[in-house]
């Protein structure tokens, strides 16, 4: 923040390096974090942000270089050291323990307690007092955290950081599983934590926050510091893009065609309703359409997607797929008609992740290559192979194990095994999730040109910029139901945002 | 260690590791390489037998003596790699083993075999094995029942019955044919050993060369990415089990050729010495990863060494410490290569 003084280092890091069997993850990390701010980590996936807050947090301990906490030189020997210190990390995949209460998950590890005997209602009171301090009095101590929100989750976490007087949060990704509304509390929260004195450590690949929350930015490339101490709000975003790839991006969103208005009717839509979530969504997506669906987490848009996918069962509607109806709550029959799901969550639902890229590819396409049932595998890997180098996978090399690659060609993987199958109709769930700015444009590129190719496709995103820029028509979801059915370039961003929010602010 | 070693080798270059298996380089590849541990493990038990126990070890007629132990509990194993592959587990096969060899061998089962042909035994055995193996899995895919709680009840139903159907008798069998046909050597390899080798051939070409293997390793790796696939992931489970019983159906019939009997009381503790075997040899408890290679070389510790330790008068309970030593230090050392190849 501006009315923070430069005061000296809380957190100093001077050249860190760190090794894995084989792989160098960091090598020559430099910044420093002053009381009282947000600095935010920026680069691109596999850059060594992960690695980096591993070894700040205490998850993994540096090769070389010196880390200095409130000017002393520190090596923390586990998390729960780096905590009890003032440091602590909350992890997008958040380690609270359902289960267990609020209560019991903010002193996890620290209970409080005399003489053995657990001192519950201390717990709970100092509990009551943090919640309160983050401006959440509605989240009872005592509640059940597996039954909370992710939001309501991430507050326990900070919680729990706190709890232990913590002076340095590093939060990951924070805002990849809130809403916008959410994303609003989430930086009040930040403010006020700051104007305390407390620093944060804030990773985002979303540029509009950094802006918005950071006061520095430290970019990484390669697992090197490339700059450090940029003021977040002066500096230009072709800038920053610039030293996280190292070249400059303009136009990211490609060029749209306009739509054949006689192109044949490829997916239709009609009165699908799950009975819990959503009901009555009309949807119908011509050959060559991008239909965006744009909606907060928890509208049901996902749902939606799922259930014309047949992986959830529909209670009424049909779906036809070139005029054909699909049996319900069948992913066979749709994957037979010719449509292919990228979920969103890419590692859980979309990837076998310990397994060889071909086999990823193929895994939706066996019949192809099989006689009889034997498999030819040289002509599954030549076909990967083709595939792979189309799409620019990176690093090459179709019997890689697809854990090892970034979140942007992982998703391209899972791109690949649909082209392969040359289906009819895309559903695309948060196709950019993870995926970091530079391979985020050629993921575009490529939806765009499939639908250029005659594929009808379907893109969910909470990114509202993202399915604007990338999709013919929008619809608009709210609690359940299509509020909006029109072309996107005949809507903006801020109304879009009204109608998503609308009755919410309320 | 190839796969191991390369993988160290590309994470040198800062790339994820590679993963290569093909034609045969690949079979001995996944024989010999990824399996070093193991045929090292092998020799060294040898060895011990050859110097606490000398020539009546290291004796033609002994060694076949393994092989033919080694068959029986290798058929249920090959199965059973498949269920872990696959995601699974199954508690039931002994209990399988036993009822199937029951049903095999009643008075009126044998009665229709000595009218027609004794291949009835086999029939039955294989028709009861794979229809407890279609019960199991259709309980875990299609009502939802746990693994472990679903095929833990099979256990103590399938073993159950076999004491009602032969009200705790040992049913001896008596058909012609059936025995000369078992007890038979092709090239003075054991009949039972043929069976075993055919088994573990056919299991190794269904899981790395097939499509129907292709989807164990999916469906075992990651279900729901599988089931988002097209996979249809409840009717593969189906399949798996159905086939462990079956692998239960044939251990039986080779039980009863071995031992001339069909009891209630056969395959005890079989579903520990599969599951072990098949954990040492490898194959990923949590699924996705399998071996069959592995199995079998899994197998064969555990018979020689209770071989090894019934030539010098060891007792069974020596035998059993002994065993559990070696699964502990078998999965410790996965874990350190794990955690090797995936940091």
């Amino acid at each position: 923040m501006a009315m923070t003084a430069p005061a000296a280092a809380l957190l100093s890091v001077r050249g860190v390096v760190k090794r894995f069997p084989g792989v160098t993850a960091l090598q020559g990390v430099d910044f420093e974090v002053r009381a009282g701010e947000v600095h935010c980590l920026l680069g691109q996936n596999g850059a060594g942000k992960s690695t980096l807050i591993k070894v700040l947090s205490g998850a993994h301990r540096p090769d070389e270089g010196e880390i200095r906490w409130r000017g002393e030189v520190v090596s923390f020997g586990n998390p729960t050291a780096a905590m009890r210190s003032g440091v602590a990390a909350i992890y997008q995949e958040l380690d609270l323990v359902a289960g267990l209460s609020v209560a019991d998950n903010v002193f996890l590890g620290h209970e409080l307690s005399t003489a053995g005997f657990s001192r519950r209602a201390e717990a709970r009171r100092r509990t009551r007092a943090l919640l309160d301090r983050l401006g959440h009095p509605d989240i009872s101590p005592d509640r059940d955290v597996g039954r909370l929100s992710v939001a309501h989750q991430q507050v326990v976490s900070m919680a729990r950081a706190l709890s232990l007087d913590g002076q340095l949060l590093i939060m990951d990704e924070p805002s990849a599983v809130l809403d916008p509304d959410e994303v609003r509390v989430l930086f009040g929260i930040i403010r006020e934590l700051t104007a305390q004195g407390v620093a944060v450590i804030y990773i985002s690949h979303r540029l509009a926050e950094i802006r918005e929350i950071g006061d520095r930015v430290t970019v990484l490339k390669d697992g090197r510091t490339v700059a450090t101490g940029l003021p977040a709000r002066e500096t230009k975003t072709s800038e920053l893009i610039g030293l996280m790839t190292g070249r400059v991006l303009d136009n990211v969103f490609p060029h749209r065609k306009p739509v054949d208005p006689a192109a044949p009717e490829v997916l239709v839509v009609r009165g699908l309703a799950d009975g819990d979530r959503f009901a009555g969504v009309d949807l119908t997506v011509h050959a060559g359409e991008v239909v965006g669906l744009a909606g907060l987490v928890g509208s049901g848009r996902s749902e939606i997607l799922e259930t014309v996918y047949g992986a959830r069962k529909a209670a009424e509607g049909t779906v036809e797929v070139d005029g054909r109806k699909l049996r319900r709550g069948s992913v066979g029959a749709a994957v037979r008609a010719g449509m292919g799901l990228c979920p969103e969550e890419r590692k859980s639902q979309g990837l076998l992740l310990d397994q060889a890229v071909y086999r990823n590819i193929t895994v939706s396409s066996m019949s192809a290559f099989a006689r009889f049932g034997f498999l030819d595998d040289r002509a599954e890997r030549a076909r990967s192979t083709k595939l792979t180098e189309a799409l620019d996978v990176r690093p090459a090399g179709v019997d890689r194990v697809v854990r090892g690659l970034s979140g942007g060609n992982q998703q391209k993987v899972v791109l690949a095994r649909w082209l392969l199958r040359e289906c009819r109709v895309l559903l695309l769930d948060e196709p950019t999730r993870g995926v970091d700015v530079g391979a985020r444009s050629e993921i575009y590129e490529l939806i765009r040109e499939l639908a250029d190719s005659g594929v009808a496709v379907v893109v969910v995103s909470s990114d509202v910029e993202e399915v604007l820029g990338l999709a013919d028509r929008v619809l608009v979801v709210r609690e359940g139901r299509v509020v909006h059915d029109g072309p996107a370039d005949e809507i903006d961003e801020s109304r879009v945002l009204d109608l998503v929010m609308e009755g919410h602010a309320a | 260690m190839s796969e191991d070693t390369a993988a160290v080798a590309a994470q040198q270059q800062g790339r994820p590791p590679v993963v290569r298996q093909s034609g045969i380089s690949g079979l001995l590849g996944s024989a010999a390489g990824r399996n070093t541990g193991l045929v090292v493990a092998l020799i060294l038990l040898c060895i011990g037998g050859v110097v606490t126990a000398g020539d009546r070890f290291a004796d033609v007629d002994n060694l076949l003596t393994i092989l033919r132990l080694a068959a029986v509990i290798g058929v249920v194993s090959v199965g059973m790699t498949f269920v872990i592959t696959g995601g699974g587990i199954d508690l039931s096969v002994g209990a399988i083993v036993a009822l199937s060899s029951v049903w095999a061998t009643t008075l009126a089962t044998q009665g229709i075999a000595n009218n027609s042909h004794w291949i009835v035994i086999v029939f039955t055995a294989l028709v009861v094995g794979g229809v407890c193996g279609l019960v199991n899995g259709a309980l875990i895919a299609y009502g939802r029942v746990v693994a472990f709680i679903a095929t833990l009840a099979s256990l103590a139903a399938a073993r159950g019955l076999a004491e009602i159907i032969s009200n705790r008798k040992t049913q001896i069998v008596n058909v012609p044919g059936f025995a000369a046909f078992f007890d038979a050597s092709v090239l003075g390899v054991p009949v039972l050993v043929v069976i075993f080798a055919v088994v573990a051939a056919a299991g190794w070409v269904l899981l790395n060369r097939t499509t129907f293997g292709r989807r164990t390793f999916a469906v075992g790796g990651n279900p729901e990415a599988a089931r988002l696939a097209g996979i249809d992931v409840r009717r593969h489970t189906v399949w798996l089990y159905t086939l462990l019983g079956l692998c239960c159906g044939l251990a039986a019939v080779m039980l009863i050729a071995r031992t001339t009997t069909g009891s209630a009381t056969h395959g005890g503790l079989y579903e520990l010495d599969a599951i072990a075997a098949v954990v040492i040899g490898g194959t990923l408890l949590s699924g996705g990863r399998g071996t069959i290679a592995g199995t079998v070389f899994g197998v064969l510790i555990f018979t020689t060494l209770s071989n090894v330790f019934t030539l010098n008068n060891l007792s069974i309970s020596a035998q059993a410490v002994a065993k559990g030593a070696i699964i502990v230090v078998a999965v410790l050392l996965q874990q350190r290569l794990a955690r090797r190849s995936g940091a």
